[in-house]
C-alpha cells in the first residue's frame, strides 16, 4: 500500500443542475429547476475551458475536468501518489440569491458527492457545501451531514456576501468547532463585490491574482471580530490561496494591531500567533521564488511547520509532471505537509 | 539568537555631524481651514463647497467611516503650538520634521477635501485647481525644500489634462498625483489619456493610498475595523500593480514611472512571484504583455517605504529589501501621522552607507529629477 499522503484540495465538478444534481432535489426543486431551467451555475471564477481550470491530460473527451470518477482516480491516486483527497465542489450553490434555492442546491451537492464520489472510492474525503447566504440554513446542513466522518470540513468561498468573521455567522462556526470540521475557506466569487477595492478588473488573470488579498482580508475579519476567542478549537483552511504573501501580511498586522488594538481590545494576542495556531494554507499554488535559498527564506519567515497542507489542486492546473509538491521545498515541511499536518487539521480523517 | 541593530548605534548615527540629509516623499501639509482656498477658488465654488459640501462615497459628512486611533489620524505631538490641524503651520512643521531630520527635500502630498473622490466633477476639479495653487503658494515658494505634486482627479479626464498642462507650464511640480481607489482599476484605457500625458512631460505619476472609490475595501466586502481597513492600502496597492502591468500600461508607455506612495513594501516580492507563476497558464488571455510582470515591476516602479515592516527577525527585513530591490524603494515619514516612520529607527536591519543614501535620496532624487 502506498504511503499516507493526503491530498487536501481536488475538485470533482458538477455536470448540471438538471442532470447531475436532479435525482438529489427535492420534488419542488426538480420541478423549479427544470420548468425555469435553472442551471449552468458554474462560478465566473472558473470558466471550464480557461487553461488554469483544467490541465490538458486531465481533461475528459466530454465534459468538465473533474467530471469522470475514473479519471479523477487514475490523476490525483496512480498519478500524483495520493493515498486519500479531500473533494471541495466548485458549483455555484454558494452564489444563489435565493437563500431557499442555494440550501436545496447545498444539500444536492452534498448528497450527489456521498453516493457517487465518497461510496464509490473510500480514499475520497469531502467539504461540506453550506449556504453562508443564510447562516442558520447553513447550520442545519451542517448538523445533517455531520454524522458521515467521510465529510471532513465546511466549504465557503473567498468571495462571499460579507466578510466571514461577522457576528452573523458564528453559529456556523459554532456548529464546526462541535463537529471538529474546520471552516475551509476556496478561492472563488459570489461576485456581491468586486474582486478587489480597486473594482472590476478587465481580465481573469487579475482577478485571480487579487484573490490573494482576498484571503488576506478574511483573515484579518477572523482575528479582529474575535472568532478564534469564541472558538478556540477552530481551525480555518485557505484553498488555492497561495502561500508567500503570509510573512509581510503577518508582519503588516502585526504593527498595524500594536498601533490599535485599543479598537479591538479581546485581541489578546499578536495577530501572528493567532495566525499560525488557527489558520492552514494547502500549497497549491505556491507562488514561489525562482530560487531555493528564495524558498527557504519565506518557510523560514512564516516560522511555523504546522501550517502547510499537501494539495494538487486536481483537476486544476497549477504545475506540469507527477510532482504536486512545490519545488525548493524544504525536506521537513514535506513529510509534515503531507501526513502530520492534514491529520491534525481535520480531525475526522482519523474517524475512518 | 536576533541580529536586531542595536540602539546606541542608532544614536549615535543621530547625532553624527555628517549625518546624511534625506528626502521625504510623503509629508502631509493640510490647509488651516478651508478658507485658506478662497483665494484660489471662484466665489461660485466657494459657495457651493459650503451649502453643499464634498459629496462621497461614504456615509457622513464628518468623519470617516473607521474611526482613526487618534484625532485627524495625527501624530498627538504634531499639533501645533499656534492652532490649527497637524501640518498645518509650516514654522512648526520646519521646527518639528524638517530640521532636526535634516531633510533636504519633502514631497507634498495633500489629502485634504478628497480631490480624487468628489463625485461632482466640475466641483473637482475647481477644488484641484485651488489646491494645486495653494501647494506653491502656502508651501514650496516659502520653503524650496518642500515639492509640489499635480493632483488631478483621475475620472474627469479632460479637467485633468487641463490641469497638467497649466501646473507643467510653471515647472514647479515635480509629479502627477492620482488615487488608488478611482472608479475603475487603473490600468483600464479610459485613464491613458492621463499616462499619455505624465509621460510625455517626463513626470512620474504619484499614486497614494486612500480615497472613497465606491467598492469594498476588500474582495470580500466591508470590514468592521479600522485595523481591518488599514491594513487593506496594501491590498489595494497590490491590486493596481496588477491591473497597471497586466492591462498593458507599461507596453503601451515605456517611458513612464509610477510612484506608489504609503502602500509600503512588504507585499511587493511575492506579488512578482504571484503574476511571475501565473503568466503562462494566463498569457493567451493578455497577449498584449511581451515580458514576464515582474520586469516591468522593476524597471517602471517605485515604492515609498512607510509604514515599514518590522519582522522580529532583522535579516527577514534584509531579504525583502533585496527581493523588491533596493533601486526601488523611497524613503518616506508620513508626517504628520500616527504611524509615522523615523528615518533613524525606521530600518531595523542593518544597511550600508551606500544602501541607505539609495533608499533615503538618491534614488528618490533620480526618479524625481530633483
Amino acid at each position: 500500500m502506498a504511503a499516507t499522503r493526503i491530498d487536501c484540495d481536488i475538485h470533482p465538478a458538477v455536470g448540471g443542475t438538471r442532470t447531475t444534481l436532479l435525482p438529489y432535489l427535492d420534488d419542488h426543486w426538480k420541478e423549479q429547476v427544470v420548468s425555469r431551467a435553472i442551471d449552468g451555475l458554474d462560478l465566473t471564477s472558473y470558466p471550464p475551458n480557461m487553461p488554469l481550470s483544467g490541465r490538458p491530460d486531465w481533461r475528459p473527451q466530454a465534459g468538465k475536468p473533474g467530471s469522470d470518477l475514473k479519471m479523477v482516480q487514475r490523476g490525483a491516486f496512480e498519478q500524483l501518489g495520493a493515498s486519500h483527497a479531500i473533494c471541495n465542489v466548485l458549483y455555484g450553490a454558494q452564489a444563489v440569491y435565493d437563500p431557499y434555492m442555494a440550501s436545496a442546491f447545498c444539500k444536492a451537492i452534498n448528497d450527489w458527492i456521498a453516493a457517487e464520489w465518497l461510496s464509490q472510492d473510500e480514499r475520497l474525503r469531502a467539504s461540506i457545501v453550506v449556504p453562508m447566504q443564510a447562516p442558520d440554513l447553513a447550520v442545519e446542513e451542517i448538523e445533517r451531514r455531520a454524522s458521515d466522518n467521510r465529510f471532513v470540513s465546511i466549504l465557503v468561498l473567498a468571495q462571499g456576501e460579507t466578510l466571514l468573521g461577522r457576528r452573523h455567522f458564528w453559529p456556523v462556526y459554532q456548529a464546526a468547532e462541535k463537529h471538529k470540521l474546520p471552516l475551509a475557506i476556496h478561492a472563488g466569487s459570489a461576485y456581491r463585490f468586486a474582486p478587489s477595492s480597486i473594482g472590476w478588473p478587465s481580465h481573469r488573470y487579475e482577478y485571480y491574482f487579487v484573490e490573494a488579498q482576498a484571503f488576506q482580508a478574511q483573515i484579518l475579519s477572523l482575528v479582529y471580530e474575535g472568532v478564534f476567542g469564541k472558538f478556540p478549537n477552530l481551525k480555518v483552511v485557505l484553498m488555492e490561496s497561495g502561500v508567500t504573501w503570509l510573512p509581510a501580511f503577518m508582519w503588516r498586522a502585526n504593527k498595524t494591531w500594536r498601533g490599535v488594538r485599543v479598537e479591538v481590545p479581546w485581541v489578546e494576542r499578536e495577530p501572528a500567533s493567532i495566525i499560525r495556531d488557527h489558520i492552514r494554507v494547502t500549497m497549491q499554488p505556491f507562488d514561489g521564488p525562482p530560487d531555493a535559498t528564495g524558498v527557504a527564506d519565506v518557510i523560514d519567515q512564516i516560522g511555523s511547520d504546522r501550517m502547510f497542507l499537501f494539495a494538487s489542486d486536481y483537476p486544476h492546473w497549477q504545475f506540469d509532471g507527477d510532482d504536486a509538491i512545490p519545488p525548493h521545498l524544504p525536506q521537513s515541511i514535506v513529510s509534515r505537509m503531507c501526513v502530520d499536518n492534514p491529520l491534525e487539521t481535520f480531525p475526522r480523517l482519523k474517524l475512518n | 539568537m536576533s541580529d536586531v541593530i542595536d540602539r546606541p548605534a542608532l544614536e549615535k548615527e543621530a547625532t553624527a555631524a555628517t549625518r546624511l540629509r534625506i528626502v521625504d516623499c510623503d509629508i502631509h501639509p493640510s490647509l488651516h481651514s478651508r478658507a485658506d482656498l478662497n483665494h484660489f477658488l471662484p466665489k461660485r465654488w466657494q459657495e457651493h463647497m459650503k451649502t453643499y459640501g464634498d459629496h462621497l462615497r461614504t456615509p457622513y459628512i464628518g468623519t470617516t467611516p473607521y474611526p482613526r486611533s487618534s484625532p485627524l489620524i495625527c501624530r498627538r505631538d504634531a499639533w501645533p503650538p499656534t492652532g490649527g490641524p497637524p501640518g498645518s503651520d509650516l514654522a512648526f512643521m520646519r521646527q518639528q520634521h524638517l530640521d532636526p531630520l535634516d531633510v533636504e527635500f519633502g514631497i507634498l502630498q495633500v489629502l485634504d477635501l478628497f480631490i480624487f473622490s468628489q463625485q461632482n466633477l466640475e466641483f473637482g476639479a475647481a477644488i484641484q485647481r485651488a489646491i494645486n495653487e495653494w501647494q506653491l503658494a502656502f508651501w514650496s515658494h516659502r520653503d524650496p525644500r518642500l515639492k509640489a505634486s499635480i493632483l488631478v482627479s483621475q475620472d474627469n479626464t479632460e479637467a485633468a489634462l487641463a490641469e497638467i498642462d497649466r501646473c507643467a507650464k510653471t515647472g514647479e511640480y515635480i509629479q502627477v498625483n492620482i488615487s488608488p481607489r478611482a472608479n475603475e482599476p487603473l490600468g483600464r484605457r479610459r485613464y491613458w489619456p492621463i499616462y499619455e500625458r505624465a509621460e510625455a512631460l517626463g513626470l512620474p505619476l504619484g499614486i497614494h493610498v486612500g480615497g472613497y472609490g465606491g467598492h469594498a475595501p476588500t474582495g470580500g466586502g466591508w470590514p468592521s475595523y479600522y485595523c481591518e481597513e488599514h491594513q487593506s492600502n496594501a491590498h489595494t496597492m497590490a491590486a493596481q500593480l496588477a491591473s497597471l502591468v497586466i492591462e498593458g500600461v507599461l507596453e503601451r508607455f515605456p517611458k513612464l514611472k509610477i510612484v506608489f506612495i504609503e502602500g509600503g513594501f512588504g507585499w511587493i516580492a511575492s506579488a512578482m512571484w504571484r503574476m511571475d507563476r501565473h503568466f503562462e497558464r494566463f498569457r493567451s488571455e493578455v497577449p498584449h504583455l511581451k515580458r514576464k510582470p515582474s520586469e516591468y515591476v522593476k524597471e517602471h516602479f517605485w515604492f515609498t517605504t512607510q509604514p515599514i515592516d518590522e519582522p522580529d527577525e532583522a535579516r527577514h527585513l534584509r531579504q525583502l529589501i533585496e527581493w523588491v530591490g533596493i533601486d526601488r524603494l523611497l524613503f518616506s515619514s508620513d508626517y504628520p501621522h500616527w504611524d509615522f516612520d523615523d528615518p533613524r529607527f525606521a530600518f531595523k536591519t542593518p544597511l550600508t552607507d551606500a544602501e541607505r543614501k539609495k533608499i533615503f535620496s538618491t534614488n528618490a532624487r533620480a526618479v524625481y529629477k530633483i
